[in-house]
């Protein structure tokens, strides 16, 4: 069951529209934001107050990479593993905090305090590699820095 | 050196607001194009100017907008769209401007949308550009205040609504019509063209869909027209473009310049050359999506034409260098990753064939090759070559993998030959 909250938000953004289906990805948005995730029962919610099928709404969810359809830990690491970034070696960024987190690309530590993935260019490649933690955008990566920065959300 | 898109930008520090904006002339050219311009005279300044789009593809303009059906009566609603969904990798020119200067790409979007007389208009925004989208909101929200935005607009009875649309994350949305699809709330699969989106766009009605730095040229073609733009650049295109370079150069930066500056000045005397100890090897000139240069290409003017004459595409000015201490074929398989993840999976050969790809490059870089799949790369390029596929996604991935394999062949073989890349 999407909160009153949820419902009400969902339902301000599809005033704007000229029919509600087009507030698909808004309401998947607005319940991520509540919840941090799309559950299967979140998905079939959304549809009803979209008058659309729930295979309609997974359709979308699946194809964003920003729509998570399964938990994710309270911060979410996002490494840029595209060219300009490999170039200035965000491997050795990666295999630092997959080993200090001790997590793989797609995981989640065990006390849901990080998820760890891989993203594709952030548009900051003058200053690779680049990292976005949660809303929080961080580039020219060292190590040193790096751990700095981790630190901020233990 | 004029550098009208960038010269009130200051990095470091917050962009202009609306009064600060105004004292350096801000919308006086949005007040000049609505209250004293037709329509179709703003439009006619745009064609004759010949600005070319500058999201990658180069496309007139001043063509797309004399597309829109301009007949009062059956045409409304229309819409206006930006594209800000930078995410071709090493490009990183449109967050600079909607970063730094809001206000322009907002009184561009007024004076495009008046052109079009488009009453709604959407910017569309890369889900990552969380600086760039409290900065919009903030000057949008200026701008209605002011009565930039809104309903009858300064009393001229012309209205325009804008809104910003936080993207879910999807290279594919980059595409205009995946673009679309995804406004309307739908997975951002590309359409069919025709019908192009200036006849049938947004919910079926014409829509003008334009990249972040050319609606920001907008304010000042208004104000000092054509002949002025076309003096900006060293070649027949006009203007200036914002050129950018990543990798290992000494100062990888983003810098105003005029169209036609040589790849060299812009390797050597803007980005400083290589970093000590690294040699230049070869360049994307404008993105991931395009053809290889070498060293007989650096003095190439950049240009639509000339570096398309080279082999390759200006794109979006911004590129990545590849230096001596980075396997090609790495630096390839990277980018054909990329594309593979982020195929739409609606038509075969881009489905089935960038994953392909991708496997058989990692298999070469991981000392697994075999001298075939070098043919078979190639007759990937030929399936997923332009015309083949639905829409350029594919197209786009395959020049870097053409070039690469016609410049650094002998590292391919040699990984091949030695069952290890030599780089590691």
């Amino acid at each position: 069951m999407l909160s009153e909250s949820e419902i009400r938000e969902i339902e301000e953004e599809i005033k704007q529209y000229p029919y509600p289906s087009v507030a698909c990805i808004d309401a998947l948005k607005i319940v991520q934001a509540h919840r941090g995730y799309v559950s299967d029962e979140s998905v079939t919610d959304i549809a009803q107050i979209l008058s659309v099928s729930a295979e309609e709404v997974e359709g979308v969810a699946t194809f964003y990479s920003r729509i998570y359809r399964k938990p994710v830990g309270r911060n979410v690491i996002l490494i840029c593993d595209s060219v300009s970034c490999m170039i200035m070696g965000y491997g050795s960024l990666y295999d630092y905090i997959s080993k200090k987190l001790r997590i793989e690309f797609g995981k989640t530590t065990s006390d849901g305090r990080f998820t760890l993935l891989p993203v594709s260019c952030l548009g900051d490649c003058d200053n690779a590699p680049v990292m976005m933690i949660n809303n929080d955008h961080y580039n020219r990566l060292t190590i040193e820095r790096t751990d700095e920065i981790l630190s901020k959300y233990m | 050196m004029e550098q009208p898109l960038t010269k009130h930008i200051r990095p470091g520090v917050a962009p202009l607001n609306l009064e600060e904006y105004r004292k350096v002339g801000g919308y006086e050219s949005a007040i000049k194009a609505i209250k004293t311009m037709i329509p179709a005279e703003v439009t006619s300044l745009v064609k004759s100017s010949n600005l070319l789009g500058r999201g990658g593809a180069g496309f007139p303009t001043g063509i797309k907008w004399s597309l829109v059906p301009m007949d009062n009566n059956n045409s409304k609603p229309k819409y206006l769209v930006c594209n800000a969904d930078e995410m071709e990798p090493g490009t990183f020119k449109d967050r600079y401007l909607l970063e730094g200067n809001p206000h322009q790409l907002i009184e561009g979007m007024i004076i495009s949308a008046y052109a079009i007389q488009a009453g709604k208009a959407f910017i569309f925004l890369r889900w990552a550009y969380k600086k760039a989208e409290t900065e919009l909101r903030k000057a949008i929200s200026e701008a209605y205040k002011a009565g930039f935005l809104g309903g009858n607009i300064l009393g001229s009875g012309f209205s325009l609504d804008l809104y910003v649309h936080s993207s879910a994350g999807r290279y594919i949305c980059g595409e205009e019509t995946a673009l679309l699809n995804s406004l309307e709330g739908k997975r951002a699969l590309p359409r069919t063209k025709p019908p192009f989106p200036a006849i049938s766009g947004l919910f079926g009605r014409p829509t003008v869909v334009n990249n972040v730095e050319t609606l920001s040229w907008l304010p000042h073609l208004v104000e000092k027209g054509p002949e002025w733009f076309k003096g900006l650049s060293l070649t027949s295109t006009g203007g200036t473009k914002l050129f950018g370079v990543s990798g290992r150069v000494k100062k990888p930066g983003l810098w105003e310049l005029p169209l036609g500056i040589t790849v060299r000045e812009l390797l050597e005397d803007y980005a400083g050359g290589m970093l000590d100890q690294y040699r230049f090897r070869g360049l994307l000139p404008g993105g991931a999506s395009t053809d290889f240069l070498i060293e007989e290409h650096l003095d190439v003017k950049m240009d639509f034409s000339t570096v398309a004459l080279a082999g390759s595409r200006l794109g979006t000015g911004t590129m990545i260098v590849l230096d001596d201490k980075t396997c090609p074929v790495a630096f390839v398989h990277n980018i054909e990753k990329f594309f593979a993840i982020e195929s739409c999976g609606w038509c075969t050969p881009c489905r089935e064939g960038l994953p392909w790809v991708e496997k058989i490059l990692l298999s070469i870089e991981n000392g697994n090759g075999k001298t075939e799949y070098l043919d078979l790369l190639k007759s990937q390029v030929e399936y997923m070559g332009l015309g083949k596929t639905f829409c350029a996604h594919a197209p786009g991935a395959m020049e870097p993998l053409q070039s690469g394999l016609k410049y650094f062949y002998d590292d391919f073989v040699k990984h091949i030959n030695d069952k290890k890349c030599p780089w590691r």
